[in-house]
């Protein structure tokens, strides 16, 4: 059974502006967020996902983004370090969590920026890794030996796809929902020799900004935030089944479905 | 360029074009890099390496590279300063001495990036501290006491790069063969030789091999030695010897030099010319006396051409002037190369060879041999600067003259 780590969205706020799509006097509507993350546990969990929960904390309104709180990779949990001050506190509550949860936890140089899952997705037996806006490069080195896996490195060139989890994502039976342009001629090259034209499914810029790619895989089937009747066909074509879960509260702060969750297997 | 650094790739560097990424970004910034090392990792889990070179005109190029090419995955390397060892008595060098190449060389004393002068391969790099000096020195030479470089670390080599070269050798290409078209070779070294001079780039250093004088070639040659074209002239026992037997006899190793057939008596015309030279003292002597009236010796004399004879063990007389000593032959050598930028290696393999070792690669050589294998031997040992070109040496001085004749024309 898959299970997903989430965090509710007690203390989820725009206090500050990390990335474009945060706007500082944009805030959410606290009662509409809790009301969207529900929903999307709920459906994870009719998809037959099990859900854990860690706690919210005052003053850390992106903890919600479990995303971020690690990479899991069989037993091991790599702790993230985020690269804005902002965020960095949350580091220490996910630890707790994993260490809490019988995981080997592992810590990686401070001051070597590595986001977790929100820029470390496997796809088959390979991580692939995002690099630039908040994950350093260097990173990849460490995990790469650490975990004994291959890593690949793109480095992601659009500053509204700050996470590889925005562009980025890895469907079962070794599909790939992908954003072109979000990777450079080096990365979309890396892209193309791992992964077989048919299996790649590319998203439009329109989609890409509706955070199609920013979706939760759970088997067959697929959860994300709104999106076009041409993706859902495409997906649906390739034999998934698409949810559209309304995200746009979580949106504002340049998050949605996948954000808010991190595969624990 | 100027400025450079070193710096490390790893990781799955070859699968996600990290490298070649890297590679692009140096070269698009306008800077330029050489690859010192890369190990490719052999299985899917595990990381490649390389480690990069990269170089600049300026600062502010090689600072704008590093700022991309590290948010790429590369790593400055940090540098390390020169480890130093005594040597423990003369002629004897610590072990794990570090032992040079016939590349521009440079050493890191003290945080402080110091040339080490007299680049010479197989030599060890004496250190001056207190004057923050450092001299690729020969075995022979080293003295009790002597702080010499040990391993690698803070030793900087500076590889020739061929494609900043503007010299013969991007037009001669590197591979030796009797079929490349000789004159075509030799209106270029005409040319480079005349720049050379021009310019005031350096010296040119010739070495010959008594088939100068066998194949009756002195009177070029001495050509050369007026249009200002030779600044050294090293040789061995039989060049100078067999010069001033067909000055004194007409003949070269007892065959004459007319109608090259053999003068009876003719085998002992070379000693009775090292006696006559004997006789007056030096080679100096008897063209001051007037007994040497032409030739080669007589020309270097007289246009105040630098020369050295080292001997051998074959050698009849020797000559006065002759080194007989090979230590002292090889020092008075490298004393004189030091302001060399080329060398014309003509018709002798062993002091070729001999001469080859003791050259920094930055200086232009070129080997004419009829016989591939000497140009090949060169190469071998080490002098992989060397241009060969396969052909008889008549010819070549003959055409080289002609070529340099033509310039001057011009």
């Amino acid at each position: 059974m898959t299970k997903i780590l989430m965090c509710p969205p007690d203390y989820f706020s725009i206090s500050y502006a990390i990335n474009p799509w945060m706007k500082v006097g944009e805030n959410s509507d606290p009662e509409k967020a809790k009301k969207q993350w529900e929903t999307l546990k709920e459906t994870i969990e009719q998809l037959g996902a099990k859900v854990e929960a860690m706690p919210a904390q005052p003053g850390l309104p992106d903890i919600v983004f479990t995303a971020n709180a690690a990479l899991v990779y069989k037993n091991n949990a790599v702790i993230s370090r985020f690269k804005f001050k902002e965020r960095i506190p949350e580091e220490k509550f996910y630890a707790e969590w994993f260490e809490d949860s019988g995981y080997n936890v592992t810590y990686l140089p401070i001051g070597m920026s590595f986001e977790g899952a929100g820029d470390a997705l496997f796809l088959n037996d390979t991580l692939f890794s995002g690099y630039v806006p908040r994950t350093d490069i260097h990173s990849h080195t460490l995990i790469s030996k650490l975990l004994k896996i291959r890593v690949l490195s793109l480095e992601l060139r659009d500053s509204r796809f700050y996470h590889l989890d925005t562009c980025f994502c890895p469907l079962t039976d070794g599909y790939l929902l992908y954003y072109p342009d979000a990777f450079d001629d080096y990365g979309n090259k890396v892209i193309e020799n791992n992964v077989s034209e048919n299996k790649r499914i590319k998203v439009s810029e329109e989609e890409a900004c509706m955070f199609s790619c920013n979706a939760v895989n759970v088997d067959k089937s697929i959860i994300m935030n709104k999106t076009t009747s041409r993706l859902r066909k495409e997906i649906e074509n390739k034999g998934f089944t698409l949810y559209e879960v309304d995200m746009s509260e979580f949106l504002k702060s340049g998050g949605s479905c996948k954000c808010l969750t991190l595969k624990l297997d | 360029m100027k400025v450079d650094c070193t710096v490390e790739i790893q990781g799955h560097i070859i699968d996600s074009l990290t490298l070649p990424k890297i590679m692009d970004t140096i070269l698009d910034l306008g800077a330029a890099y050489t690859i010192k090392e890369i190990k490719i990792g052999n299985d899917k889990t595990n990381v490649s390496y390389a480690r990069l070179n990269v170089f600049a005109d300026s600062h502010e190029i090689l600072d704008n590279v590093l700022d991309n090419i590290t948010k790429q995955g590369a790593t400055l390397l940090e540098e390390k300063n020169v480890t130093l060892g005594e040597c423990p008595k003369d002629r004897t060098l610590p072990d794990d001495f570090y032992s040079t190449t016939n590349m521009i060389t440079e050493i890191l004393l003290n945080d402080e990036w110091v040339p080490a002068g007299n680049t010479a391969m197989d030599c060890a790099i004496v250190v001056d501290e207190k004057n923050k000096k450092a001299c690729c020195t020969k075995l022979s030479q080293i003295k009790k006491g002597d702080k010499v470089v040990m391993g690698h670390d803070g030793v900087k080599v500076h590889p020739l790069r061929k494609h900043e070269d503007k010299s013969i050798f991007t037009f001669m290409g590197s591979e030796i063969s009797s079929e490349k078209p000789k004159s075509l070779l030799i209106n270029k070294i005409a040319k480079r030789m005349q720049e050379i001079k021009e310019n005031n780039e350096g010296k040119i250093l010739f070495v010959l091999g008594p088939a100068v004088v066998h194949t009756k070639s002195r009177d070029n040659f001495i050509k050369l030695i007026k249009m200002g074209m030779v600044d050294y002239m090293f040789a061995g026992n039989a060049l100078a010897t067999h010069d001033i037997e067909a000055d004194l006899y007409g003949t070269s190793l007892g065959i004459s030099l007319e109608d090259g057939n053999p003068i009876p008596g003719g085998h002992s015309h070379h000693l009775r010319a090292i006696n006559k030279i004997n006789q007056q003292g030096s080679i100096r002597n008897a063209v001051e006396s007037g007994v040497l009236k032409t030739g080669i010796m007589h020309a270097c004399i007289k246009n105040d051409i630098d020369f050295v004879l080292a001997g051998s063990i074959r050698d009849d007389g020797p000559l006065p002037e002759v080194i007989t000593n090979t230590v002292t032959a090889q020092c008075e050598m490298r004393k004189r190369i030091q302001d060399v930028k080329m060398t014309i290696m003509i018709a002798s393999m062993l002091h070729s060879i001999a001469v080859g070792n003791l050259l920094p690669a930055y200086v232009e050589t070129v080997c004419v041999d009829i016989n591939p294998a000497v140009v090949t031997k060169l190469s071998d040992r080490g002098s992989f600067q060397t241009m060969g070109l396969v052909t008889d040496v008549e010819a070549f001085i003959r055409d080289l003259v002609c070529a340099l004749e033509r310039i001057a024309v011009k």
